[in-house]
């Protein structure tokens, strides 16, 4: 199980043709997931290591059933690659592009949101996501995972692999770890990932790693406030950084009192959250949950 | 990257959003000469990328060549929240009959162009949001390439601006949402949007931030954003291409991925020491980024230790390790490293360095803990 991905997901990596999209198209094939088709415009008809290459999704798509897709593509095509799945109906889109315009994606959303796609956007600019011993899409190592029962959410990518290490050298396993990305504008919220690992029966709690800035953290404490949910255990990052750039004084309206740090950890555990002070008291605490 | 007020007038200016009449000065006697030409009163104004400017006495207004000349002798080179003014615009003082406020940013939540409007603008705006947050108007945009100017007319109406003046503040939203859209922007705010004595209307200050990844990466993209950081190191590492930020601190820190370096920063917090920096070397970096960010941090005095925290996923640690034995090989570090290395290549980079001498931490604990002890010593 897991939430997002499986071993029936089925992907296409767009910008295949790449230095980054075929080294990780190849990995991903390593670890098991169904690489079933490369997109980069221009090069149709060609083969990265035995997986055909289309020039637009629709064609891969249609030849291969791909219900995926892993974005590789360059910043200045980034969000074109974003458009041309929603365009064509892409259920799930993993983005690992970094630097695309904050405008892009919103116009990119807007449209599919306009054109009543039902697809879900991870990313711009995150390691993709992992559902353990099923799927692998994204840049992670593959060797830091083992599978078991708790589910990981987090808006930085390294940071996320220090804590999968840590908790599978711990013992504890996991279900889907999914890195929602860096970037002000992401498709999928910390709110969408509980919602799908409260659905999901094998997972048993969930880590959430948030960091400075955005409200993110504060929207997912407010979900969590609402009902009943499994256990989350959280960390934020960023409690020493300087205070950001001031967003104007629009910034400061919009988002009131939320956005550093403290915001963030008195809302979650005003939910109920156990935050963590210490990245590495995670593990401990788990045990305990899942004991 | 944040644009300073007469740069983001400019961009008023382009878009046909009326700002009052001035120019930039870089020293007393060019502003002397700015004011005797504009022949009015004139405000002088330290441009600097700080809030409170006016509080500080960046803001003067004077008459003439002499008393410009004065106002500016005193602003220029004086401090304002750390950061020392080189210029100052001289422009047309205003005598204003009302003060609107009038913003665009961007709405991470939403995902949308947020639209606020508010009767009482100036220095306030925040105050009065907090305490009666009626008197805001908000309206979420869809992200279109331009707003009509009747839409823009009716939200002014509906956020309770006076009739008579809603025609040209119309006009002015629409280019400013023109603005915002065209160049990018993630901020772009008139505060005060100025009525004055003679009905007419200005856009008396700005506030802009571009998205910086809609910045060409050319060359000129990067001088323009090096040219917008006021400490030299920052400047010099855009010019490497590193993502540096200078932080207070006296221990260095180095790490892939923007959330591993902020824990780091953290974890050294924890153990009662402060950061001098926040570097992040990105994914996939080879030797010779890790060279240069070891070269940077050199030029920090206030460095005494420097922690690197790498856990590798697409950054391998051997290349990593070769950056760090490339730095030291090319003259003696002015301060204790401490190295923690994690994830792929770990093995091959920890056998490089411990053959060199020099030892690896376990955890990133006991890193930070090394670190921070390091920089006490070394007092």
């Amino acid at each position: 199980m897991g939430i997002l991905a499986n071993s029936g997901t089925r992907v296409l990596v767009q910008g295949i043709t790449g230095r980054e999209g075929s080294f990780h198209a190849l990995r991903m094939r390593a670890y098991g997931t169904k690489v079933v088709a490369g997109v980069t415009p221009g090069k149709g008809g060609s083969d990265v290591d035995g997986i055909e290459v289309y020039d637009t999704v629709l064609e891969a798509m249609e030849a291969q059933g791909a219900n995926a897709s892993c974005i590789f593509a360059p910043s200045s095509s980034g969000a074109d690659a974003i458009a041309e799945c929603i365009h064509d109906g892409m259920p799930l889109i993993v983005c690992i592009t970094e630097g695309i315009p904050q405008m892009s994606v919103i116009k990119a959303l807007a449209e599919g949101a306009r054109t009543g796609w039902e697809g879900r956007l991870v990313g711009p600019n995150g390691p993709g996501l992992v559902t353990v011993g099923e799927a692998l899409i994204g840049i992670s190592p593959a060797g830091i995972f083992k599978k078991g029962h708790v589910g990981l959410v987090s808006r930085s990518g390294t940071l996320t692999y220090e804590i999968v290490d840590m908790l599978s050298k711990a013992g504890i396993g996991q279900t889907t770890c999914i890195g929602v990305g860096g970037d002000p504008i992401i498709g999928t919220t910390f709110t969408d990932c509980l919602r799908l690992f409260e659905d999901d029966p094998d997972t048993k709690a969930v880590v959430l790693i948030g960091e400075i800035g955005g409200s993110d953290e504060e929207n997912a404490a407010r979900f969590l406030h609402e009902g009943s949910h499994k256990p989350v255990i959280a960390f934020i990052s960023g409690r020493n950084a300087p205070a950001g750039k001031k967003m104007g004084h629009a910034g400061a309206i919009i988002y009131g009192r939320t956005g550093s740090a403290q915001t963030k950890i008195e809302a979650l555990k005003d939910a109920g959250v156990v935050v963590v002070d210490k990245l590495w008291e995670i593990p401990g605490q788990l045990l305990g949950i899942l004991a | 990257m944040q644009l300073l007020e007469h740069q983001g007038k400019a961009l008023f200016r382009k878009y046909g959003i009326p700002v009052p009449e001035g120019r930039l000065a870089q020293d007393a006697e060019e502003a002397g000469l700015i004011a005797s030409s504009l022949g009015v009163r004139v405000a002088v104004k330290a441009q600097v990328l700080a809030g409170g400017r006016g509080k500080a006495g960046g803001i003067l207004l004077a008459e003439g060549y002499e008393e410009a000349k004065a106002a500016a002798a005193k602003i220029i080179g004086m401090r304002i929240k750390g950061i020392t003014v080189r210029e100052v615009l001289v422009e047309r003082a205003l005598s204003p009959a009302e003060e609107y406020y009038v913003g665009l940013t961007v709405d991470r939540s939403r995902k949308a162009v947020a639209l606020l409007l508010c009767r009482s603008g100036g220095v306030d705006i925040e105050e009065i949001a907090r305490s009666s947050p009626e008197a805001v108007y908000y309206r979420a945009l869809p992200p279109n390439d331009e707003l009509h100017p009747f839409k823009a007319r009716r939200m002014a109406l509906e956020a309770g601006f006076d009739r008579a003046r809603i025609l040209g503040i119309g006009g002015i939203i629409a280019n400013l949402y023109r603005l915002f859209m065209g160049e990018a922007a993630t901020l772009a705010e008139i505060n005060p949007l100025m009525v004055t004595q003679e009905g007419k209307l200005f856009a008396a200050d700005s506030k802009m931030i571009l998205d910086e990844s809609a910045l060409d990466s050319t060359l000129e993209g990067k001088r323009t954003l090096a040219e917008s950081k006021d400490d030299e190191l920052e400047r010099k590492a855009i010019e490497k291409g590193l993502n540096y930020v200078r932080l207070e601190g006296d221990i260095g820190v180095i790490g892939n991925g923007a959330g591993l370096v902020m824990a780091t920063i953290d974890a050294i917090g924890l153990n009662g020491g402060r950061a001098a920096d926040f570097l992040d070397i990105g994914g996939g970096a080879k030797a010779d980024v890790v060279r240069k960010s070891l070269e940077l941090l050199s030029e920090d005095k206030n460095i005494k230790s420097t922690l690197l925290n790498i856990f590798g996923g697409i950054t391998r640690c051997d290349e990593v390790a070769k950056g760090i034995l490339e730095a030291v090989g090319a003259g003696s570090l002015p301060f204790t490293m401490v190295v923690r290395l994690a994830g792929t290549g770990e093995d091959e980079g920890r056998r490089l360095l411990e053959e060199s001498g020099m030892k690896i931490a376990a955890t990133m604990d006991e890193a930070a803990q090394e670190a921070v002890l390091a920089a006490k010593g070394a007092c």
